[in-house]
């Protein structure tokens, strides 16, 4: 049998997944294709719950799990976060930016899904909800491979937290695929960094789509800290960014290809971000 | 129950609370203007505003609007009404399927921005696909749907030469009546259930059980065909079973079909199939190898026909020509991803089976259909819904004997709707083709001489491929001067899709191989690339590759206008880092209608007793515009203006045989026989009120009135006894081109009208990315005479976007694109501004000189892509898609070679 909860308070939610076999529901986008006429099994929709949703901002920045692509493209936010929301206005089209999840996007843990890499540079923590209490994990951590997470049973993404250091500093964002819009990426990147002076203070760089999960690039941010920032593109190398990507050949790219592109990402947020 | 408002009204359904919002708005709540084209949020053709926000219907469970506010197509808002009209005005609508996505996308961004400028336009739409328009049109109509301005029809003057608005377009802007769109009272579903192996033999379980689960009405496999089990658009070459019998023989064939009550969806995972995975032939290189396999016994090398054009001595001519350049050209699987995925519903009237459904082809469908079920062609009746695209696909029956079976075993109604995966699975494609060959030159630079080999994957079945092994070897020397040639082209079996009718069969392939070859000569030669072409441009008097006397060639004059924009646009080139630009042209031609083989269309015109002036129009208006094309040419040579015709359409019923709308030939064709009928009625007028040939002819109630040098003369029509149509005046008009067959050699005259045309491409290639960005593209295409010029440019942006698609992203790979994110085509982003330069060389075959256009616009495109590509890095790209790691991989090979 199928049924289907729309609860408005986290603590029902909470209740309901606790019983086992739900299946959460956040935006639906990913959940919908590849389903019949309608959604099986037991539903527990969590876009009615008001507290998962929304942006606030305090000793860090917290993003409600189940706040829309359109809800963080449309906030003012610090230049930290500009990567995510340049990220936010590249999935889907308008239609999927209204209802898609940030929850969501990272819960399903595609290889190319856009949030992912913006929320690296920023050292972001996912908080994960039970009845049995809260838990805090790192997004590095939380995707452990293509759509597999650490995610329990029983457990809500509720938000992800930006700690205060990881909202310094500026970002951009960079997606290359085949087409203008609706695609999926053959690689992107996301690139924070905070200055000192002309020089480069902090710098994180995340690549997506070219490795099982989303990868942070210790090697580039390694060379590229206290470069003069004009001459800081010109650091990366693609050893650098090899080092921790695997990229694969599939119908939109060959893996060499991925690897070449990736590393000229790099090197343009780089140069972006440092201008 | 779920309760919320729905265009203003409140509404409540007893739907499940997690079914689709798309799927309740249809098929619970009776509104379906809501489209829905992929089910997965790739198309956008189900947009609907909840709160004022556009979301996808078919990703969003209904209970979530409960108690919000839902708009969709049906709402009568000032914003839509402003949209509705602007998209009439800018003719933004073409087939009509996506236009609800795009008004509903386009009215949530006029609720933010009044006045949108051509950014925020692409990114409020940039989540709907169009297939038809090319999305500039589109693009201009929101931008002005500020603007109060209608559309208007004239009453008076010429119709021909008019931009009037689409004579369905009222219906376009309202949500169309696809074939999905009609359910008959208790209506059964109907699925197919189709092999997931390219090629494997089968065999049933209990097939009485799964019949007996609750709401199965019936499960039936190919012994309960009555007829015969093969059908083929070419009857000598009828091959394909509507539901295998015992092996499948490409990946989504259908083997069985189950019946069962709306709601009452079987578990199809538990149908008891037992697979037998045979060896498949993937690609022609395997089929063709010794040894291998035959997929039809009786086609031996699975070779399923070879086409031949031969001319002069060829190897002779090159081997005295000044300059040779050799090369190959590879292309994939193109799908036509029209938006509309098949549909369809069928029920008795009385002993007629009635069959309403998509299709490009009613009376091909009603004769194929009456063979498969054993049926007289009397006892089946095809009414074709509103066609939400085609493009060579729809002109093969689908689900016309599927669900035409379900009827005849049953007794009660039916219907059948493909998913997206199913439609792109099971339907035909553009044939992959390898191509190799020389094309040579002399000192001065006329071509001497073209040898061609082309071998292309005509997949499992027949479908067209004898078609296109037959147009490629007549096209491929392109509107040029060819002393001698030797053209091959044949179609391959494979255990690949059927490979069948797509916009230009074939042709846009083998112009891919030889306009990049041309580039290479010209180069060769020294000439510029334009001025080379120009040079061998064919003219008037010149003979054909199959030796026919050109006429009304415009080619010359399409090239000629490219021109200034030529050299404006090769002043522009300039480089800036690893961005470099280029420019690129390429030319074609398309002769319109089938290949050396008869080809007629009918027209009925009739008045009836109450003066009502009726228009049989059977050319199936699959978004290009032939309901209005039509009614121009009939209006001015019965002299009246089009607003004074109704139209019926092509019921098989009720409307005579237009032939079927491919081949660019309705334009000229159904134009010519429509321009005979409207000729017709007007000369019998005329002699019944004994008025001379200047007189005004109007319909009044009950009379026609003819009007001369200010004298009324009255034709009372009520007196004159209606005939067996119930006219009491009535035209049939049939036209059929002149061609020649064929020889062995392939010479003749094959086509009675060609069209021609060229364009330029100038874009920006990122050489650190091979990324390619479209910045502009010119097009120059001789139509003869522009019957409606804001339709034709409809067409040649339509076609363009198709050709963008092709050459830079387009690869349909069995099992693994068959989805709209896996398998792109071009985006509200993709496509570049375009100048359209109508060029209007009279053909004396064609209606007021009229030329066809609709497969013409495509052809050009991918390669002057390639050709700018070139000119911008040096890259010869040689396999298509030019996907980024394609182009890439090409500048390296330039830069090192």
């Amino acid at each position: 049998m199928h049924s289907y909860a729309r609860p408005s308070a986290l603590e029902d939610a909470l209740r309901l997944i606790n019983s086992g076999g739900q299946r959460l529901l956040a935006g639906g986008t990913d959940m919908y294709p590849g389903s019949g006429s309608q959604l099986a099994g037991n539903l527990v929709d969590l876009t009615g719950v008001a507290a998962l949703r929304g942006i606030s901002l305090g000793a860090g920045l917290r993003i409600g799990g189940c706040s829309t692509w359109t809800d963080i493209a449309n906030a003012d936010l610090p230049g930290a976060l500009t990567a995510l929301q340049m990220a936010a206005r590249a999935v889907g089209g308008r239609q999927v930016q209204n209802v898609g999840t940030l929850a969501g996007n990272l819960c399903n843990a595609s290889p190319a899904a856009d949030g992912v890499p913006p929320l690296l540079v920023c050292d972001a923590v996912v908080n994960l909800a039970s009845v049995r209490g809260q838990r805090q994990v790192t997004l590095a951590d939380f995707i452990t491979g293509p759509r597999q997470t650490v995610l329990a049973a029983d457990e809500v993404l509720v938000a992800v937290d930006i700690p205060a250091s990881g909202l310094l500093g500026r970002s951009v964002f960079l997606k290359l695929g085949a087409r203008a819009y609706l695609v999926i990426s053959i690689a992107m990147v996301a690139v924070r960094l905070v200055t000192d002076g002309n020089r480069v203070g902090e710098i994180s760089v995340a690549v997506g789509a070219c490795s099982g999960v989303a990868q942070r690039l210790p090697d580039v941010e390694r060379a590229l800290i206290g470069a003069e920032l004009r001459h800081a593109a010109g650091l990366v190398r693609a050893a650098d960014v090899m080092a921790s990507l695997k990229p694969i050949a599939d119908v939109r790219s060959s893996a060499e290809y991925r690897a070449e592109a990736a590393t000229e990402l790099v090197a343009r947020a780089v140069a972006q971000v440092a201008a | 129950m779920i309760s919320f408002t729905l265009n203003g009204a409140p509404v409540s359904t007893d739907a499940p609370p997690a079914e689709r919002l798309s799927q309740a708005l249809r098929e619970r709540l009776g509104l379906r203007g809501t489209k829905v084209g992929c089910d997965a949020g790739d198309c956008g053709i189900c947009t609907v505003l909840v709160d004022g926000e556009s979301v996808c219907a078919c990703l969003v469970p209904v209970a979530r609007v409960s108690a919000c506010n839902v708009q969709t197509i049906e709402a009568v808002t000032p914003d839509l009404t402003r949209l509705r009209a602007a998209f009439l005005r800018h003719g933004a609508a073409q087939c009509g399927i996506c236009t609800p996505g795009m008004l509903m996308a386009a009215a949530e961004l006029l609720a933010r921005v009044a006045q949108p400028d051509e950014g925020q336009v692409n990114a409020a739409l940039s989540g709907v696909l169009c297939r038809c328009t090319g999305y500039r049109k589109i693009i201009a109509a929101v931008m002005d749907a500020h603007s109060d301005a209608v559309a208007t029809l004239p009453s008076l003057g010429p119709m021909v030469g008019q931009s009037l608005p689409r004579k369905d377009g009222a219906s376009k802007v309202a949500g169309d009546s696809f074939g999905a769109d009609h359910v008959p009272d208790g209506a059964l579903m109907v699925v197919a259930v189709r092999s997931p192996h390219a090629h494997a033999s089968f065999a049933f379980g209990d097939l009485h059980a799964f019949a007996a689960r609750a709401g199965v009405a019936g499960v039936f496999t190919a012994g309960d065909i009555p007829g015969r089990n093969a059908f083929g658009v070419i009857p000598a070459f009828a091959d394909q079973p509507a539901i295998a019998s015992d092996t499948a023989r490409f990946r989504g064939e259908c083997v069985a079909i189950v019946a069962f009550k709306a709601g009452l969806e079987p578990d199809f995972d538990k149908f008891p199939v037992h697979w037998t995975v045979l060896p498949t032939l993937h690609s022609p290189a395997q089929a063709e190898a010794p040894g291998a396999a035959l997929i039809h016994p009786f086609r031996s090398g699975n070779k399923l026909i070879e086409g031949r054009v031969r001319k002069g001595d060829a190897a002779n001519a090159l081997a005295g020509s000044a300059h040779v350049v050799s090369g190959r050209m590879t292309t994939a699987y193109v799908e036509h991803a029209y938006l509309e995925p098949e549909a369809g519903a069928a029920w008795m009237d009385g002993n007629i089976l009635v069959i309403r459904a998509c299709t490009q082809a009613p009376v091909m469908d009603r004769d194929e259909t009456a063979l498969i079920l054993g049926l007289p062609t009397s006892r089946v009746r095809i009414i074709p819904s509103a066609v939400g695209g085609g493009f060579g696909s729809k002109l093969d029956i689908s689900l016309q004997p599927l669900i035409g079976l379900v009827t005849l075993k049953t007794g009660q109604p039916c219907r059948m709707v493909y998913s997206r995966a199913e439609s792109m699975a099971s339907t035909t494609k553009r044939h992959p083709a390898e191509m190799q060959g020389q094309i040579g030159c002399d000192a001065g630079g006329r071509i001497t001489g073209l040898q061609f080999e082309g071998r292309f994957n005509t997949g499992a079945y027949s479908s067209w491929g004898p078609t296109v092994a037959n147009r490629v070897p007549v096209h491929v020397s392109g509107p040029y001067f060819t002393p001698a040639i030797l053209a091959t082209a044949r179609a391959v079996h494979t255990h690949g899709p059927v490979s069948g009718a797509f916009r230009g069969f074939g042709v846009p392939q083998a112009a891919l191989w030889q306009e990049t070859l041309f580039d290479q000569l010209a180069d060769k030669a020294g000439i510029d690339r334009l001025e080379f072409r120009i040079l061998n441009a064919l003219r008037d008097g010149d003979l054909s590759a199959t030796g026919q006397t050109m006429r009304a060639a415009g080619i010359h004059e399409c090239l000629t206008a490219l021109q200034p924009h030529w050299k404006r646009a090769l002043a522009d080139v300039s480089h800036k880092g690893p961005f470099r630009r280029g420019v690129g042209v390429a030319s074609c031609w398309y002769g319109c209608g089938n290949t050396a083989l008869p080809n007629p269309s009918t027209i009925r015109i009739g008045v009836t007793p109450q003066g009502r002036l009726v228009l049989h129009q059977g050319a199936i208006d699959i978004g290009q515009g032939s309901d209005t094309v039509i009614t121009q040419i009939a209006a001015d040579a019965l002299g009246v203006s089009v607003a004074a015709f109704a139209l019926l359409g092509p019921d098989t019923a009720i409307t005579p045989d237009a032939g079927k709308t491919s081949a660019s030939r309705q334009t000229f064709v159904s134009g010519r026989a429509a321009q005979a009928a409207g000729t017709s009625l007007r000369e019998a007028i005329l002699r019944m009120a004994n008025a001379g040939a200047g007189a005004v002819i109007g319909f009044a109630d009950g009379k026609v009135l003819v009007t001369e040098r200010g004298i009324c003369h009255v034709l009372t029509l009520d007196q004159m006894p209606p005939n067996a149509h119930g006219y009491a005046l009535m035209i049939e008009e049939t036209y059929d081109p002149p061609t020649t067959p064929l020889n062995s050699d392939g010479q003749g005259d094959p086509y009675a009208v060609y069209g021609f045309g060229a364009q330029m491409v100038e874009l920006e290639v990122d050489t650190k990315l091979g990324t390619t960005r479209l910045i502009k593209i010119t097009a120059a295409h001789d139509l003869g005479r522009a019957i409606n010029p804001q339709l034709a440019e409809g067409q040649i942006e339509g076609g363009i976007a198709m050709g963008i698609g092709m050459a830079l992203m387009e690869e349909y790979i069995p099992g693994r694109t068959d989805n709209l994110h896996d398998y792109l085509i071009p985006t509200i982003g993709d496509v570049p501004p375009i100048e359209s330069l109508l060029i209007e060389v009279p053909d004396p075959n064609g209606p007021f000189g009229a030329k066809g256009l609709g497969e013409h616009v495509l052809i050009p495109t991918a390669p002057a892509i390639l050709n700018a590509i070139r000119h911008a890095t040096g890259a010869v790209v040689t396999q298509l898609p030019a996907l980024p790691h394609r182009v890439l991989a090409a500048i390296k090979a330039a830069r090192d070679g």
